[in-house]
């Protein structure tokens, strides 16, 4: 069995390329699946966690992450579509009808 | 072979009766054609059943569901508030929806839920849980604040909500799982006894948990440097969704946000203890000092719910019982000042117009005496002045911190009180003293269901504020 730090050392590099695509990427879709790929990684971390202590608690809060991930999709990519009806891009530089 | 958790029913009942009431307000919506106003009532209803039978349990604290669940003086106070505040913003919404033309019964439902989420969200006891009761909170408001589809200031609204939003649950839920791997479970119960007896507490795991969570809860929150959503999302979205997003749902995090912090980790209190009064610091200044230079009273109300979020955070540093009941009675009273204001900007907000800026208010006074002695009630209580409900909400807040000897925190917090006064008081001088541009244009529309809104919350600033003893003392608990 890999050591725990393997798993956590994936997850940290995966929450950072989350994170990274969050701030960095202009795709209003992009910027949406990373943070998808945010919550997976922490998924990863909670079953390691969840392997490593012997325990159960890590598997339920991972296949509650993945409910609440589909559900936020749902919404989110409702939308994405609602917002792309009355202004067709997707580009998250154009919406800025409103600052400060 | 694990055990069968204790279900408990009785204790989720007001979940319970809230989530069937939603459920059967969408089902209504496909029969009764396009006058929703039935729904207002059934949602109405419901409310006021979840809220009773809060009280089936008795006060003191019951865990149910293998302790992931409590029943206690602090969720059932704040199962009221939750249930007031969503009644408050289900009436402001009835004529608000006629005259902008959204016709949807989903609407009343999605509150209904929201509303579920946000008793979950205080009522539990577990970290799971809470995820699970901050994401229904969060999901749900997402919609709400799309609602209006045609419109773009709406659409961007829901956009940048959703977006940061669940950026924000991402830290979240990070946080989440790093203290679980460092103290090997999810009850808060539970982690408050690891930390108590072992040598884990200065695990650099759990404390990049412990920052984690302090980012994730201050974007739900928006406290200062997470903000920045906060203003937009509450000037695009629907002014009686402005009003519901900055009472309930706020109240529910800090709920959440005290649990985890004040009953799962205080042994490590030393290493959270500095960030929290920083960011408490800053919220307060940069939401006063923002709010200054607004013109729109939307945004004006936003960076002031921004400085109140600052307050409250002061309540959950100082860690104790009288912090807990100050934290329980400034929702309440921030409730009903909260709603009053917007229920204020709502039955004056121009057809389609939507942005009613603080000049728009000059000579109401004149024209409209008793709506404009309303609003400078609430715009007073908002600022803490005596006799309102809002100073003796901040007094007992700031007590509770003197009292842990957090002077510094407190005369920053006073000081930004003062500093507050400026921009309340600009409305109340445009009202009173300054001559409109031109014609006096602006049309009150007085709506049955608003002026009760706005009856109610008169009430319940000046009663909260005069005789708040009953209130306290239920809170002491």
């Amino acid at each position: 069995m890999a050591p725990l730090s393997h798993y956590l050392v994936l997850s940290g590099i995966l929450f950072t390329i989350g994170v990274m695509g969050v701030l960095v990427r202009r795709n209003a879709i992009v910027v949406f699946m990373s943070i998808e790929i945010m919550l997976n990684a922490v998924n990863i971390s909670l079953i390691a966690f969840d392997r490593y202590l012997g325990q159960h608690d890590g598997q339920i809060f991972s296949f509650m992450v993945m409910a609440v991930a589909a559900a936020e999709v749902s919404v989110g990519l409702a939308i994405v579509i609602a917002m792309f009806r009355n202004k067709p891009t997707i580009n998250l530089d154009e919406f800025n009808l409103m600052k400060w | 072979m694990i055990p069968a958790p204790i279900v408990d029913l009785v204790s989720l009942s007001p979940v319970i009766v809230l989530s069937l009431f939603a459920m059967g307000v969408l089902i209504l919506d496909l029969f009764i054609g396009k006058d929703k106003t039935v729904l207002v009532f059934l949602s109405l209803l419901g409310l006021f059943l979840a809220a009773v039978s809060s009280l089936a349990k008795g006060t003191g604290p019951i865990y149910s569901f293998s302790n992931s669940y409590v029943v206690d003086t602090f969720s059932i106070f704040l199962t009221f508030v939750f249930a007031i505040s969503s009644a408050l913003a289900i009436m402001l919404s009835v004529s608000y929806n006629k005259e902008q033309g959204i016709k949807i019964g989903e609407y009343y439902s999605i509150i209904l839920f929201c509303t579920v989420g946000m008793i979950v969200l205080a009522s539990s006891a577990d970290l799971i849980m809470i995820f699970l009761g901050i994401e229904i909170v969060s999901i749900s408001l997402y919609i709400l604040a799309g609602i209006r589809r045609t419109e773009k200031r709406s659409n961007e609204a829901a956009l940048k909500y959703f977006l940061l939003g669940a950026f924000a649950s991402g830290f979240l839920l990070y946080g989440m799982a790093l203290v679980y791997g460092a103290t090997g479970t999810t009850h808060l119960k539970d982690i408050a006894s690891v930390l108590a007896s072992s040598e884990f507490k200065t695990s650099p795991i759990l404390l990049m948990g412990v920052v984690l969570l302090v980012v994730g809860f201050g974007f739900k929150v928006a406290s200062v440097p997470f903000h920045m959503w906060a203003p937009d999302v509450y000037q695009g979205s629907a002014t009686p969704v402005t009003a519901f997003m900055s009472v309930g749902p706020k109240a529910a995090v800090f709920a959440a946000f005290f649990r985890i912090f004040v009953e799962g980790i205080p042994n490590i209190s030393d290493y959270w203890d500095t960030i929290l009064c920083i960011v408490a610091v800053i919220t307060m200044f940069v939401g006063n000092l923002g709010a200054i230079i607004q013109d729109n009273m939307k945004r004006l109300l936003a960076y002031s719910s921004i400085s109140h979020a600052g307050y409250i955070l002061v309540a959950l540093i100082a860690k104790n019982s009288l912090g807990m009941s100050s934290l329980l009675f400034y929702m309440l009273a921030y409730a009903f000042m909260s709603f009053g204001a917007f229920a204020i900007i709502i039955i004056l907000d121009k057809q389609n117009g939507d942005n009613l800026e603080v000049k728009d208010y000059a000579g109401l006074g004149f024209k409209h005496p008793v709506i404009a002695v309303c609003m400078s009630i609430f715009l007073l209580s908002l600022g803490g002045l005596p006799p309102f409900a809002g100073f003796v909400g901040k007094f007992y807040i700031f007590s509770a911190a003197v009292k842990e000897g957090y002077i510094t925190l407190v005369v920053l917090g006073v000081l930004n009180s003062a500093i507050s006064f400026y921009y309340y008081l600009r409305v109340i001088v445009y009202m009173y003293m300054k001559e409109p541009e031109g014609d006096y244009q602006v049309q009150p529309s007085l709506a049955p269901f608003s002026l009760l809104v706005i009856g109610i919350a008169v009430f319940g600033t000046i009663e909260l504020g005069i005789f708040p003893g009953p209130v306290i003392s239920w809170t002491m608990n």
